[in-house]
């Protein structure tokens, strides 16, 4: 029941307008100086304390990148990016570092606390043995603009044989792992934003879940940009050995800004015989103000390898911000039986793009992939789903199913939808579908003859239409993205 | 001699001048086809709209320069299924007076009456851009408003290893009727690249049948431009059985309160066979219908495309489009691709596609052995169950009949 | 409590309602009666706001305030409750969720304190009970996949909870076996205290036998041309339409 009831609370709780979470820390801040060339990537990689097979990693990213051409398939349109007026390095000015939570500057607890992330975590992130904390536990790897700053509950986590820390710390203490994994899904050269963040990736979050271990507790990171022109280069990599489970939640919020941020991450998951992975992801950046101005641009490259027989990747995400969204969380089933799932929600308002969608590519046998995109869109938008399904001859009786929906409020936006289907297995069966549609008046009337507003019913709909997708998140972020939605979705009416 | 782009080209050069028409708009052509090369030839540029088909082996191929019949145009005519109606028989790309049977006015020739049109895009559609330079003929129909235009048959057939580029222009007045039956046969290696345009007036309904059983070594291509205005229905239906390699485009476009447009198609596909059915429907106007189902058989080491887009306008409220694609994969060895597009911009619409891969229904397939069948007519029972869905698009009887024969006719060759 | 004074309507300029004088009193429930396409309908849904219907004319206030001037929802809130003849499919909207965002509108414009889950399902249990309907119900979505009865039921239920002063039931009765028409009766009958009305919009005298009307009136090409006793619906399902309809003509 609690569910329903946050969902009531967070649909009658919409009143507020604009960015609530538009707001800036004070925190002072180490640049690297603006640009991007091998000096840069070199600082970066000494200042993370890199080994020398690091460097070279990178570097062979950049000699890549130099050669690629910054890609224009997507229905997105901005102003060029120059990518030599970008900051690639920036870190809260360390203070010996903050080797317990005592150290953790209060600005940033005051900025966990805004950010609305739980109670019981803020507890912890404040000192509370974590151990004394009941119930649901979630661990937080906080990711501070580029540099991880504060890791809760490593001790649960060491205990079970987890390995959860930042990529940068993962390179120096994990290089065998790291080095094993690192690059294997998406390869440096996969394509323009990917090779950018191999060369100059500053943090992440890194996962390692031995054999047969079913992760004690969520793993959750709170992703923030706050520094004016910093481009953000997120690496994550989560690696679930044979029979474990995990399930990761990424959430970001970043504050309000009049210039254009780059934002272009890469998640790595790999996904051994029946492991399983659960990637959730609340996408909140700042999307640009009611005109268009402003706003994150968010290319980001995520791929999962489900490498093992019966293992099994689901991505889930709510992306409800940034000015541009350059996405496709996509599975590679090699593993017979492997099982790829990728449910969404995009919603677009204002003058936000969003290009969205998934690749599930079967090889293995008996492959299974389910697609289920809501898309959304309001005021100026434009939202698109591009998908590609790809049965290769070895994919024996693989199935795909996908249900693509389009919502448009008003008639100034519009909804794209582009999906690919290449089969080449006479057993595999692909089943694609897709509709347009609008809220209808009588709903809208039905919903405003019981008493709500035209803003709540709008958003009650809405809610509903996304229903198959917000199911699959986890409860504190169902939450999360329900009022989100609503947020979103604010003034897009009447 | 030159191959490729470079090769037609050349030609270009050679002929220049001496081409009926607008010599400047030719000129145009061949600039926007230099640029563009041929699609997926490694000299030219990649283009999304042809991402499932190259046409490199059109670029490797060596046309001759003038036609050479080799074959015999009248032995062929003679094994086609022709209806006892009006027929306007084109051999080696030229009008041929002593084969055509035209009873109505209201024809006329593209190489005494050239006209380009106002639809196509050479500067977007390379072959559009080669058509453009090359054309020397093509039929010219008008059906004046109100008149019923009854049943037209447009053959192209083919007996020399040569390249042919005809340009058609249809164009139906107010109120007016017309089934225009379009046959494409031939024997040899040769390339038929077809360019046509169609006006369909207000309230205006064109019935537009195609067969495309071209030679098993042939390359053919065809893009069709359909203007739809108001109430107006442009109803059409593809049959591909033949051809090494095939790509039919057809761009209709709903101009009008009220008008329909039905791109209908089947592929039956074996050997090396590639057929590429690509479609663009533009809603620009409110309160028009769209539907297409597309059904693909893929035997062998065969490959089908189907691209289909609906594109709605800002200002086309109360649109319904629907597009149907389906695949029977009956190899292990085929192919298909299949990219079912949506581009909306109004909201007040309801659009959908479905798109479905795989083999045949195991159940059914179980279903029909169990009652004594053997598996492989079972499988024909199914094959062809699948195809007469598509076919039941073709209202009038006895073209549907032709078509179901020339269906048939491919699985005797299979079988052979 | 509903003072109607010469409401003209239309929809897409097409006139439906040409001039209707009706008054409900508080406590009374009125029964509209009349032929397909007489108007019965629209005047429902005029009185509740819907958008694509156009007033072109005459008044109607409600408890002295002028109706036509609210939004849907201030009507809602001011105690007016539309049972749909077609009720709404809302599509992965939960009908808890959707009943409980409701009753919490209402309740925060009366400056009543909003209910909490569990209060909420208490109340909503109850009400089930009372009407004969399976728990389930509040669990699936909004009127999807309910068949006919289960939608009027669900439209009985809402105005249980919403508790409206005045209820427009639209057609709630068609499509009803004898037991369903009871409790839709009894839920009706259950509310009826001085403070609350309603205009029973029906085709069949059936219903009017569980739930006595104080008046019946009939409309005719977007008029009342015959108001009269509850004695007026037997009669006409007698003798039918077609003298009206010839004494109109």
């Amino acid at each position: 029941m609690a569910a329903v009831t946050e969902t009531l609370d967070t649909v009658q709780s919409v009143t507020q307008s604009g960015y609530k979470w538009g707001f800036e820390t004070t925190i002072e801040m180490d640049f690297a100086p603006k640009g991007l060339s091998e000096d840069i990537i070199r600082l970066i990689s000494t200042r993370k304390e890199e080994p020398e097979w690091m460097l070279e990693w990178r570097l062979k990213a950049y000699a890549a990148w130099l050669k690629m051409e910054e890609p224009h398939w997507a229905r997105v349109d901005h102003p060029p990016i120059d990518y030599q007026d970008l900051h690639y390095y920036a870190a809260p000015k360390k203070r010996a570092g903050p080797k317990s939570l005592d150290e953790v500057d209060p600005e940033l607890l005051k900025m966990y606390e805004k950010l609305g992330i739980p109670l019981k975590e803020r507890a912890i992130l404040a000192g509370v043995d974590p151990d004394t904390v009941e119930d649901r536990q979630v661990a937080v790897d906080a990711v501070f603009d580029s540099v991880s700053v504060a890791t809760t509950f490593q001790a649960t986590l060491r205990k079970a044989g987890v390995i959860f820390c930042p990529i940068s710390e993962a390179i120096r203490e994990h290089p065998d792992l790291v080095k094993q994994y690192l690059g294997t899904v998406v390869p440096t050269g996969d394509n323009f934003f990917a090779a950018l963040n191999s060369a100059v990736f500053t943090d992440g979050s890194f996962v390692y879940i031995p054999k047969g271990v079913r992760c004690p507790m969520e793993l959750s990171t709170y992703f923030r940009i706050n520094a004016r022109n910093t481009g953000q280069f997120e690496r994550t990599l989560i690696i679930a050995e044979a029979g474990s489970h995990v399930s990761y939640l990424e959430g970001c919020t970043a504050p309000q800004r009049d210039e254009n941020q780059l934002h272009a991450a890469v998640v790595e998951l790999i996904a051994m015989d029946d492991a399983q992975i659960k990637y959730s992801t609340v996408q909140n950046w700042y999307p640009g103000d009611a005109n268009g101005k402003g706003g994150i641009y968010n290319f980001v490259t995520k791929r999962g390898a489900c490498r093992g027989a019966r293992s099994k990747i689901s991505w889930t995400q709510v992306e409800t911000g940034s000015a541009i969204t350059w996405k496709y969380p996509s599975c590679v089933l090699h593993g017979e039986d492997s099982v790829g799932e990728f449910y969404s929600v995009a919603v677009t308002n204002n003058h936000q793009q969003a290009d969205t969608g998934t690749k599930m590519i079967h090889i293995g046998k008996g492959s299974r992939s389910t697609i289920i995109s809501k898309g959304i869109s309001a005021g100026h938008s434009n939202n698109t789903y591009r998908g590609l399904v790809r049965m290769l001859p070895g994919a024996a009786n693989a199935r795909n199913f996908t249900q693509c929906d389009s919502l448009l409020i008003g008639d100034q936006c519009g909804a794209h939808t582009v999906p690919y289907i290449e089969s080449r297995n006479p057993t595999a069966k692909v089943e694609h579908e897709a509709t347009t549609s609008k809220i209808a008046d009588d709903q809208l009337f039905y919903c405003r003859q019981r008493g709500l507003s035209e803003e709540d019913a709008v958003s009650l709909i809405v809610n509903g239409f996304c229903k198959d997708v917000l199911k699959e998140l986890p409860m504190e972020f169902a939450v999360e993205a329900q009022k989100l939605l609503a947020v979103s979705l604010e003034g897009s009416v009447g | 001699m030159s191959t490729g782009a470079s090769g037609f080209l050349e030609r270009f050069e050679g002929v220049l001048g001496k081409l009926p028409g607008d010599s400047a708009l030719r000129a145009a052509a061949a600039a926007a086809f230099r640029a563009s090369g041929l699609p997926g030839d490694s000299r030219g540029r990649r283009i999304e709209a042809w991402k499932y088909t190259s046409l490199r082996a059109v670029a490797d191929a060596k046309f001759q320069r003038e036609a050479a019949p080799r074959h015999e145009a009248e032995t062929i005519l003679a094994g086609l299924p022709l209806l006892d109606a009006p027929r306007i028989i084109f051999v080696d790309g030229a009008w041929r007076d002593d084969l055509s049977a035209i009873a109505a006015a209201g024809f006329a020739r593209f190489a005494q009456q050239p006209d380009f049109g106002t639809l196509t895009w050479p500067d977007r559609e390379p072959m559009v851009a080669l058509n453009t330079m090359l054309a020397e003929d093509g039929a010219v129909l008008d059906v004046p408003a109100d008149h019923d235009g009854g049943v037209v048959q447009l053959v192209s057939i083919a007996a020399s290893d040569a390249d042919f580029h005809p340009r058609h222009s249809v164009r139906l007045g107010r109120g007016a009727r017309l089934t225009l039956v379009e046959i494409s046969v031939g024997q040899g290696t040769y390339l038929l690249n077809t360019v046509a345009e169609i006006h369909v007036a207000e309230g205006a309904t064109l019935t537009h049948i195609r067969l495309q059983d071209e030679a098993a070594s042939a390359f053919h291509v065809s893009t069709t431009y359909a203007d739809v205005e108001a109430g107006a229905t442009y109803d059409s239906f593809t049959l591909n059985l033949g051809a090494r390699l095939s790509r039919t485009e057809v761009h209709a476009q709903l101009t009008g309160k009220g008008g329909a447009a039905h791109l209908n198609a089947a592929q039956l596909l074996a050997g090396s066979q590639h057929a590429d059915f690509t479609s663009v429907v533009g809603h620009t106007a409110p309160g028009c219908q769209s539907r297409q189902t597309v059904k693909n058989v893929l035997a062998g080491k065969s490959r089908g495309v189907f691209q289909g887009k609906i594109e709605v306008a800002r200002q086309a409220q109360k649109t319904d489009g629907y597009q149907m694609n389906q695949a029977l994969l009956l190899s292990p060895f085929a192919e298909v691709d299949s990219k079912p597009e949506l581009e909306i911009f109004a909201d007040d619409v309801k659009c959908s596609h479905g798109a479905t891969v795989g083999e045949l229904d195991a159940e059914q397939m179980f279903y029909l052995r169990s009652r004594g069948v053997p598996e492989a007519e079972a499988r024909s029972i199914l094959v062809r169950a699948f195809l007469a869905e598509a076919l039941d698009a073709v209202a009038d009887e006895t073209i549907r009949a032709r078509l179901e024969a020339a269906v048939e006719g491919w699985w005797e060759r299979q079988a052979a | 409590m509903l003072e109607i004074r010469g409401l003209a309507a239309s929809i897409n300029e097409k006139p439906i309602l040409n001039g209707i004088d009706l008054e409900v009193p508080a406590g009374e429930v009125h029964a509209i009666m009349g032929p397909n396409g007489s108007g019965k309908s629209t005047l429902g849904y005029v009185l509740s706001g819907r958008e694509d219907y156009a007033v072109t004319g005459g008044t109607a206030t409600f408890n002295g305030v002028d109706l036509l001037a609210m939004e849907p929802e201030q009507r809602a809130a001011a105690g007016l409750f539309l049972a749909f003849q077609a009720p709404i499919e809302l599509p992965g909207v939960n009908n808890a969720n959707f009943l409980r965002t409701a009753l919490n509108a209402l309740r925060r414009a009366h400056g009543e304190s909003e209910l909490d889950a569990v209060q909420f399902l208490k109340l909503a249990k109850a009400e089930t009970k009372r009407l004969a309907m399976p728990d389930d119900m509040l669990k699936r979505n909004v009127n999807v996949g309910f068949s006919g009865g289960e939608k009027k039921r669900n439209e009985v239920l809402q105005m249980a909870l919403l508790r409206p002063k005045l209820a427009i039931l639209d057609e709630t009765d068609s499509g009803l076996d004898i037991d369903a028409l009871k409790i839709v009766a009894d839920g009706v009958n259950a509310l009826r205290r001085p403070e609350f009305s309603a205009l029973v919009i029906t085709h069949h005298q059936r219903l009017l036998d569980y739930l006595v009307p104080n008046k019946v009136h009939v409309l005719l090409h977007g008029r009342i041309v015959r108001s009269g006793g509850p004695e007026l619906a037997k009669e006409l399902e007698k003798s039918g339409y077609a003298e009206l309809i010839a004494e109109a003509a």
